[in-house]
């Protein structure tokens, strides 16, 4: 076996020595800053880059929270003022209709007085009439005649007056 | 180099292990030779280097950069979960080791390459360092102290004596289990994927495509044992620091 042959021993171990500590020299001085640089450098950016989105979506959010309470806000204020309006209007309405009752009312109380008058003189006109009538029917049928005011009392008799 | 030569040889799998001196070298008597395991180290750590200092440092990585990062965030991750608020001093080391092991598992599989890590005295040799490292850090940091990783607690007093014994072996065994777990993976995986080429050349064109998709298969999983068994050192030597660093688990 070669590697039970002791003369090749010391080369190997000189020559190894040589390599490995140029090898040691080169990863602590060149490989480790380096590549350990680039690594550390890529996580703060990562981290760095993270830490911003957060910040973002904070402010999206604030900012659609905010959006949101507005909305609210003007959907109560609309309600309100809606509310508002209405109460108004139906004040003036309900006033506007008093006011129209009470015309009517009035009308309507003038009309009946009218109708009431109309209505007691065509009554005392048909009472004249039926005395006239009356007198006029006593006179064909016993031929006497009689006066006005016994023809009218008797005619306001028949009528219940 | 493993080149196949005439006759047997075409199908040894020990073969490929045999250390070639490419330029030879001799300082007062200690033989330092510029060897094939060394231009293999030296491409692995070269290879390694780069991938770190050529891939972009873009936001958004690059396929280049993922792999860099990737290793780096494993490493990273492991010793983050086992050394907790020691993992910033020992990181480097770690993913040194994790890296050089990577790098020589899976460069050792490109054919005619040579596998590092599939030498016992190169694992050992890891293995041994960390294991000094780590005792010599838990005497440190505990002082005598340390020595209470060989009495656990809620034992009884009966039983003692054989956990401390039981307890000692099984320190001692730590640097040899290490470093046998990664050369025995390396060799039997790279003789395996060996003996399965000569099987595809004895074969040839009649029958020589079924070894020949069973190396698929193996490539895949070698190349799985290459990545898992640097993870496997990497992060059993954090285990050894974590023991050195809280002596009462």
């Amino acid at each position: 076996m070669p590697q039970l042959d002791m003369s090749t021993w010391p080369p190997q171990l000189f020559w190894l020595a040589v390599t490995f500590l140029a090898l040691y020299f080169v990863i602590s001085r060149v490989a480790i800053p380096r590549t350990g640089g680039v690594i550390a450098l890529r996580k703060s950016t990562i981290d760095g880059d993270l830490a911003k989105a957060k910040n973002l979506k904070d402010e999206t959010e604030n900012a659609v929270r905010s959006y949101e309470s507005a909305l609210a806000d003007a959907k109560a204020k609309a309600q309100a003022i809606n509310l508002e309006n209405r109460n108004k209007l139906n004040a003036e309405i309900e006033a506007e209709r008093a006011k129209l009752d009470a015309a009517l009312g009035a009308k309507i109380a003038t009309a009946e007085k009218k109708v009431a008058a109309s209505r007691d003189k065509a009554l005392e006109d048909i009472s004249a009439m039926a005395a006239d009538i009356a007198s006029d029917i006593v006179q064909q049928l016993t031929g006497s005649k009689i006066t006005k005011a016994a023809a009218s009392a008797a005619v306001s008799k028949s009528l219940g007056k | 180099m493993a080149t196949p030569e005439h006759g047997e040889k075409i199908i040894d799998p020990i073969h490929q292990f045999v250390i070639n001196r490419i330029i030879p070298i001799d300082i007062g008597g200690l033989d330092i030779s510029f060897t094939n395991s060394a231009l293999w180290a030296v491409i692995a750590v070269t290879c390694a280097s780069l991938l770190f200092i050529l891939a972009p440092r873009n936001l958004i990585p690059t396929r280049l950069q993922s792999v860099a990062e990737s290793i780096y965030e494993v490493v990273d991750n492991m010793t983050h979960e086992v050394l907790h608020e020691n993992a910033r001093t020992y990181f480097p080391f770690v993913l040194t080791l994790f890296v050089f092991i990577l790098f020589a598992n899976v460069l050792g599989l490109i054919p005619y390459s040579f596998t590092v890590t599939s030498h016992i005295v190169i694992t050992l040799a890891l293995a041994l360092v960390v294991f000094i490292g780590a005792t010599i850090i838990g005497f440190i940091r505990n002082g005598f102290g340390y020595l209470k990783l060989f009495v656990p607690s809620g034992v009884p007093v009966l039983l003692l004596p054989l956990v401390v014994v039981i307890e000692i072996v099984s320190y001692f065994i730590r640097p040899m289990s290490l470093s046998i777990r990664l050369f025995a993976n390396m060799m039997a995986g790279h003789m395996m994927l060996k003996v399965m080429a000569g099987f595809v050349v004895m074969l040839g064109v009649t029958a020589g495509w079924l070894p020949l998709v069973a190396m698929v298969g193996l490539m895949g999983l070698e190349l799985l044992v290459a990545a898992l068994q640097a993870y496997v050192f990497a992060l059993l030597t954090c285990m050894y620091l974590s023991d050195a660093m809280h002596v009462d688990h």
